[in-house]
């Protein structure tokens, strides 16, 4: 990139600024700083992870792991229900954000593209809905799952969160900067609204679909409060929930706990290193255009 | 801003809208209501109904899911406001806002600033800064409890090894909160940051190089630029960090579990315990609506703040 950009200013400018000077240097100095105090307790994480259990207790405390060792991972995947909290944060995860993008998408469609009798009011009810914080909601939500008999299951812990009205806004606000024209283009060819909505307006609106996507992903795979109120059996527990349910079971085995919490936190990072320029241009697309 | 005016809206009586357009067929003009309609069901099912079923078992001593008990008219709110532990969370949800917003709002800006137009370093930079957000609060209390476990944990060996007398930071009542409040910044501001990020990389290079041929220095740029040009941007920040931090519940609840001596309890906490351990589903519905009223409030009037600040810029 600087390769590409720098030849570029240099002939155009005039006054040639120096490639490294000292307000350069300082803030590359700061920011690996910075970005080293952030990465120690995840490294720290996986350092205590990997030592064998009597080292993790020992004063003073070791850097690096004397025979570094998996059987903390071992013990873990082998004492618990983890496999199976992967698999129940996926399916509630995958669906969240599946729902979230299929029911959203169609308000978005409906409140920028068409009126109908009430429009305006319901709209308005949505930004209203904005303002109610889920934690004032666990106590009736959880009567009303209670009278529905939805405790303990999938559809439960995944339906309340599907309601984004902040979702829906966002996407409204990018579909009404989307221009007619091709629109209506399309129904001269005789599509009707509903193709026009998966043929015109979802492609043009990948890069905001993908942040959508991304943020309800790592939202719902990592909502607590929701998921642990409404489950009781730990077989229905998303990662979040089992790992605070057993967080006492593993005793003071420090290494086993830090290696559940890697476990927990991995997929996460692996999809955040994957996607990085996606999430970091869909938080400045939904942030400042909303 | 544009949230305000439908939100006035929604607040006064329903007009008729829509004047039925002319010749307009029926088929036609429910259309869009297709496309609402699924979100609007969940919206109903979801968020309005238990919104408002919440506001209605406040009335009642409601002590059982699914069992409505005998009307209590405004007693549970006459409690609430004799309850020495709702002002005391109360208290100690403004103490971790007031606490943790500042450092949230502050450090994301030095870190955008920093990792800003960086080339290929700006890959590690974000990806340091923004990596903890994406873990569970579980993991991230799993890891800090451990990071402040008092004799080997790595603060205290720190502080030892360096003939520091350790701090027992969890079960210590006026240090409870400030490790609370390290882990969540740690934990959170990276979202911050990246709305930073993205307001810089929008900021055109030409104004840039017309104030460096007017011979600003780096420090006057700054400060004559970069900061008034992300005063919306910190406008955003503001509003969305005061009303996440008011909602703390998760690592609180999972390091201290409101402890020590109930110095950390927040008011969502309390709400859980007398939801969900006491069973006063009545109670812990006027205990929410207060709390609703103060989220209300706090955001209303930052939108206000904020949009006036638009105007006179």
């Amino acid at each position: 990139m600087a390769a590409v950009t720098l030849p570029a200013t240099t002939r155009n400018s005039g006054p040639v600024e120096p490639r490294w000077n000292f307000p350069k240097v300082a803030s590359v100095v700061g920011a690996v700083i910075l970005a080293a105090i952030w990465l120690v307790p995840l490294l720290w994480a996986l350092d205590t992870s990997l030592k064998p259990e009597p080292e993790t207790t020992r004063t003073p405390i070791t850097w690096l792991p004397e025979a570094p060792t998996l059987a903390a991972y071992q013990g873990v995947i082998d004492q618990g229900d983890l496999l199976r909290w992967f698999l129940n944060s996926t399916i509630v995860a995958v669906l969240v954000t599946a729902l979230t993008l299929l029911v959203s998408v169609l308000a978005a469609y409906g409140f920028s593209r068409t009126e109908f009798p009430g429009r305006r009011v319901l709209f308005g009810l949505m930004i209203a809905g904005i303002l109610v914080p889920p934690q004032v909601l666990i106590v009736p939500l959880f009567q009303e799952m209670t009278g529905l008999g939805l405790v303990d299951t999938y559809w439960g812990i995944v339906l309340p969160q599907v309601v984004a009205p902040v979702m829906v806004f966002v996407l409204k606000k990018f579909f009404d900067g989307i221009s007619r024209d091709y629109e209506d283009a399309a129904r001269v060819d005789g599509a009707t609204r509903w193709r026009i909505v998966w043929s015109v307006m979802v492609p043009m609106s990948r890069p905001i679909l993908v942040a959508v996507g991304i943020f309800t992903f790592i939202g719902a795979w990592n909502n607590f409060l929701w998921p642990f109120i409404v489950t009781t059996d730990p077989s229905m527990m998303t990662i979040p929930v089992g790992l605070a349910n057993v967080q006492g079971s593993y005793g003071l085995r420090y290494a086993q706990i830090m290696a559940s919490a890697v476990l927990g936190g991995l997929p996460l990072l692996i999809v955040f290193a994957l996607f990085q320029r996606h999430v970091v241009r869909g938080v400045g697309d939904a942030g400042i255009k909303g | 801003m544009a949230v305000q005016t439908p939100t006035r809206e929604a607040s006064g009586m329903p007009t008729r809208s829509a004047p039925s357009e002319t010749g307009q067929p029926w088929k036609e003009r429910w259309a869009g209501l297709f496309f609402v309609a699924p979100f609007l069901l969940l919206f109903a099912l979801f968020l309005l109904w238990p919104t408002f079923s919440g506001l209605w078992n406040s009335f009642f001593n409601t002590s059982l899911a699914g069992v409505r008990g005998e009307f209590l008219g405004l007693q549970n709110w006459r409690e609430m406001f004799g309850d020495p532990a709702v002002w005391s969370s109360l208290k100690n949800t403004f103490v971790f806002t007031a606490m943790s917003a500042p450092p949230l709002v502050v450090i994301a800006l030095v870190m955008a600033l920093l990792a800003n137009r960086q080339g290929l370093l700006g890959w590690l930079l974000r990806f340091s800064y923004f990596a903890p957000f994406v873990l569970p609060a579980t993991v991230v209390s799993l890891i800090w409890v451990w990071i402040y476990q008092p004799g080997f944990g790595l603060v205290n060996g720190l502080l030892t090894a360096g003939g520091f007398a350790e701090i027992d930071w969890l079960n210590t009542e006026n240090r409870a909160m400030l490790a609370v409040v390290i882990t969540t910044v740690w934990w959170t501001v990276g979202f911050n940051f990246l709305l930073y990020l993205a307001a810089l990389q929008g900021i055109p290079a030409q104004i840039y190089e017309a104030a460096a041929i007017d011979g600003a220095n780096g420090r006057q740029k700054l400060f004559r630029i970069t900061l008034p040009l992300l005063s919306r941007t910190t406008g955003l920040i503001v509003v969305l960090q005061l009303v996440a931090s008011l909602m703390i519940f998760d690592q609180i609840y999972l390091m201290t579990d409101g402890g020590p001596n109930y110095a950390t309890r927040p008011i969502v906490q309390y709400i859980y315990q007398n939801g969900f351990t006491n069973y006063r589903i009545g109670y812990a519905s006027a205990i929410s609506y207060l709390f609703f009223v103060i989220i209300v409030i706090v955001s209303v009037l930052q939108f206000r703040l904020f949009s006036g600040r638009k105007e006179v810029r």
